[in-house]
Formats: C-alpha cells, structure tokens, sequence
C-alpha cells in the first residue's frame, strides 16, 4: 500500500537512455519503465530510473518497487530481478496480482533489452 | 471542509441496515422464534408475522399478497424463476431471452441453462443502456418461453422499458421476468400495470438485512397457481407453498417488511432529494473534470446512480485513493476480480477495454448528506491529477 499512496521514481524520463513499454490498456494495465545508464568501473549501471504506469493500485505499487530494486543495480543484476522478488519485497501479492509483479519485471527487463539493442 | 465519518458512496453494492429494522427484527429475534409451520400458539405467531409481512411486501408493487415468495436473496429469486419456468415448459418450447446486460444471477443462469441445452438469446442493448423493443419483438419465436429483462441495472443505474416489454410478452403470451433487484423499492413499479409475471428482489439493497430475498409469482390461474408454469428447484418440506423450501426466516422477513414499509412511506421524497445529489456529482465532475463522461441513460436512469468514465486511469486506483480518503465507491474494471476482463455491461454499451477499466460508480442513499458529495467532490479532482500524472496514456495518444 505504501508503495501505491507514495510511489518512488514516478514519472516521464525526458532524456531516458532506454524505455521498456509492456502490458496493454485493454487488460487493464500499461507500464513504461525508463532507464539511464552510466558506466562505472567498467560496469553498466543502472543510473537512474522512473515509470509510468496505467493500471491498479498493485501494478502501480510493482512499478514503484521494481524502480526501487534496480537503482544503481547492473545492467545483469537488473535483468536478474524477477517477479517473486518484487512480490518478497512488497511483503507479497494476493496470487490475482501475482501477473502485475511480472509486468514490472518483464518491464525492466525490455528497458535493458532495448538500450542493449541500441549500443549494438 | 470537516471531514465526515466514512461516505459511503456504495447503495447499488448493499446498504447499511436502517436502525428502525433493526429494531423490528431484534423484537423478533427475542419472540418470534417460533417455525411458522408449527401447529402451537409460538408458531402461529410466526405465521401471523409472515402473512403481515407478505401483505406489506405485495403492496410496494401492487401485488397479491399470496402471490409473494420469500428466498434467502434476489440470487436465488432470479434462479427459481429462470430454472423453474425453463424445466416447466420444455415441452413448450426452449428459448428465454435476456439482455447482454444482467445481473451475473441472471447471466450465469442463463448461461447454465445454454449449457443444458437451452436457446438463450442475449439481446444486445444501445450505447445508454436500453434494450431495442423492435428487436426483442423479432427475436420471439414459437419456442419463446420466458423473456427475463432487468428493471434498472445496478452499474450504469439505466432503467429499461419495463411497461413496453411486458405488453409484448403478453401479446406473444411469453413469461416475463424482471430482476428488480435495484429498483425496488427506488422507484414505483406496478406488476398488473407493466404486465410483471415475475420478479426478484432483495432486503439488503433496501436498508434491510443481508440473506433475505423474495420472488413474485403471478397466479395465472386460481386452482394452479404457479403450479401451471414454473417449476422449484429445491425440494424439501413444504415451505413457501411449496415453492420454496426451509424453515422460514421470519425475523429477516420481517425485517425486509419493515424495510419496505419505510421505502414506501419514503419514496417520493427520496427520489426527489437522491436525484439532487446525483445530478449534483455528475454536473460538477463533467463541467469540472476534463476527458470525463457520463455512463448510461442521462435521464431515464436510477435516482441514486452515477457511473462515470474518467479517461486515462484505472479504476481501481480510484476506488482505492479514495478509500484512503474515507469514501466508498465502486469500479467496473475487474483487476481486483478473477478475471480481469472489465464489466460486460460496460462493454455491452460499447466502451473500448480501456475505457471501461476507468469507470467510476457513485451510488447514494438514504444516509447520503450534502456534506457527504461535497466531500467526495473536493476530494475527486487531486486523485484523478494524481493517477493521471502517473499514467503513460495521454491526449491523443493512441492506445
């Protein structure tokens, strides 16, 4: 509940390096997890991160957990995160809302994807 | 503003027990505990309350009183009268007729029924609500046994053309059925003047208890009775004129009795006061809140009703920031259901998916202030801003 009333990272990246864009408004829920990265010690980091999202409390509480997790996280470690990690964190889902936690993890994962795809 | 209590804004979900039923049923519980089949003076007192009580019942919809039957919920009203009028007469025919619109009691019936065999036709409604009569006309055949049309429907609040439906049922000489579940005791309804044969309704919509419910069956014939054309679905001793089986609840019924009694004393002043509140939510969010509209009939539509869709966010967002506010609302969108597809009703009068996961329901009632909507509507606006900020979806983009 916390993360739906006060959700962390929330909004529109301007000059994000990478957007991950998932889910559909026809099921109820579209989320857009925005990355910007920066090198450190010849690693990839996860330098910053924000979201957006369409969708019920839980995929909003998902979106603002997953932004949480990934900050300053590795481009490997981010792609490792995955939904049952989202939900431990959120003190866990009812099963239902088990699809959103995979929303913010697949969502994550497409942002690190494309900015791979565009240092190609 | 100082806040209220709790608004609850939810009458069309259920409503709070009015304390004068309470009162009635608690003077029951205490001395009317007898089995009104019971052949002693503690029985015969329970008796006598049921037939109060159905007397009571009969009058907010010009009934007969004999032709009231009391169930455990409008649920299983709209079961009996689905089930038992299609086991009736399957050797009439085998096609009922609803709308796309039901109440799950009635579309999951009829469903059911479909599965065992039934011709069931779901007559589409238009984008306010309303069922075509032209069409319904069309769509009788000579296998047409039962027409089951809701009286007003309980997320979008529109009220169908009860009066017209039951002139064509009786022209064709096909069984009518309405769910009025929310509309009784809301606003007038004449069973001999709208050519009613059956009808279901509920106590806990109506400031009465919860598990009480009761069905109208017209007597089509003095010897036969309901005999002729519907059929129980449940068997056991002979309660409720054998319709019906159970030891009658007579506390509970005699707590919806008082209930009614209330509604009718209560009625034409009610509409009048709850129609003032709805129009007074709807006005102020669609000239205050942009990208809004109004779901279902603007005018032909229940006194306590208000659905609207508010573009860009989900449902269930609102309900929830909302409820952290201290108010109650309801949402079509499904994300907290099993299934997650938004409202058949809202898809039935054409919104897109993703408009209907954004649909707001406001329903009032007796208890309603104006505090209470001023509340609500200074506490509205700054969650839509809210959710809206945070949603990728946007004027003219495309989705």
């Amino acid at each position: 509940m916390e993360h739906f009333k006060n959700p962390r990272n929330m909004g529109e990246m301007k000059d994000a390096d990478s957007v991950g864009e998932v889910g559909n408004p026809v099921c109820g829920d579209l989320m857009y997890i925005y990355i910007k990265v920066k090198e450190r010690d010849g690693k990839e980091i996860i330098d910053d991160i924000s979201f957006q999202t369409f969708g019920c409390a839980a995929a909003i509480a998902t979106s603002s957990m997953i932004t949480e997790l990934a900050k300053g996280k590795t481009l490997e470690e981010g792609l490792n995160i995955t939904r049952d990690d989202v939900a431990v964190s959120l003190d866990g889902l009812p099963p239902i809302k088990m699809h959103c936690s995979n929303l913010a993890a697949d969502g994550l994962k497409k942002a690190i994807e494309n900015y791979r795809e565009k240092q190609k | 503003m100082n806040k209220p209590k709790y608004v609850y804004l939810d009458y069309a979900a259920t409503t709070p027990m009015d304390q004068r039923v309470i009162e009635e049923m608690n003077a029951h519980f205490k001395d009317t505990y007898g089995n009104s089949s019971s052949l002693h003076s503690v029985g015969q007192k329970a008796a006598q309350t049921l037939v109060k009580s159905r007397e009571i019942v009969a009058s907010i919809i010009n009934a007969n009183r004999a032709d009231i039957y009391f169930t455990s919920s409008g649920t299983e009203a709209d079961n009996i009268a689905l089930m038992g009028v299609a086991l009736k007469n399957q050797k009439k025919g085998n096609h009922i007729i609803t709308s796309a619109i039901e109440h799950h009691a009635v579309e999951n019936t009829c469903k059911h029924l479909k599965k065992s065999g039934f011709d069931v036709t779901f007559l589409p409604v238009d984008n306010l609500g309303l069922i075509n009569l032209e069409e319904l006309e069309e769509t009788i055949t000579k296998n047409t046994v039962l027409i089951s049309i809701m009286f007003a429907n309980n997320e979008i609040g529109t009220i169908e053309p009860i009066k017209e439906i039951g002139e064509i049922a009786k022209k064709h000489d096909v069984i009518f059925h309405t769910d009025a579940v929310q509309a009784f005791g809301k606003i007038p309804i004449d069973v001999n003047e709208m050519n009613i044969d059956l009808l279901s309704a509920s106590a806990h919509k109506l400031y009465g208890p919860k598990g009480v419910g009761m069905l109208y069956i017209r007597n089509k014939g003095i010897r036969e009775g309901w005999g002729k054309y519907i059929e129980p679905i449940m068997f056991g001793g002979g309660h409720e004129r054998d319709m019906r089986p159970s030891t009658v609840n007579v506390p509970g019924i005699a707590g919806f009795a008082k209930a009614v009694e209330l509604a009718k004393e209560e009625m034409p002043k009610e509409i009048e006061r709850l129609s003032r509140l709805r129009d007074k939510v709807i006005d102020f969010v669609l000239k205050n809140i942009e990208d809004s509209y109004l779901n279902g009939h603007p005018t032909r539509r229940l006194p306590n009703n208000v659905n609207l869709g508010i573009r860009f966010i989900e449902g269930e967002s609102m309900v929830l920031d909302l409820d952290g506010q201290g108010i109650a609302t309801s949402t079509g969108s499904a994300c907290s259901s099993k299934s997650l597809d938004p409202s058949h009703v809202l898809l039935a009068i054409g919104l897109k998916p993703q408009e209907a996961h954004g649909s707001l329901r406001i329903t009032v009632g007796r208890f309603t202030t104006e505090e209470d909507i001023d509340y609500f509507l200074e506490k509205l606006p700054p969650i839509i801003e809210r959710l809206r900020k945070m949603s990728p979806l946007k004027k003219g983009k495309n989705h």
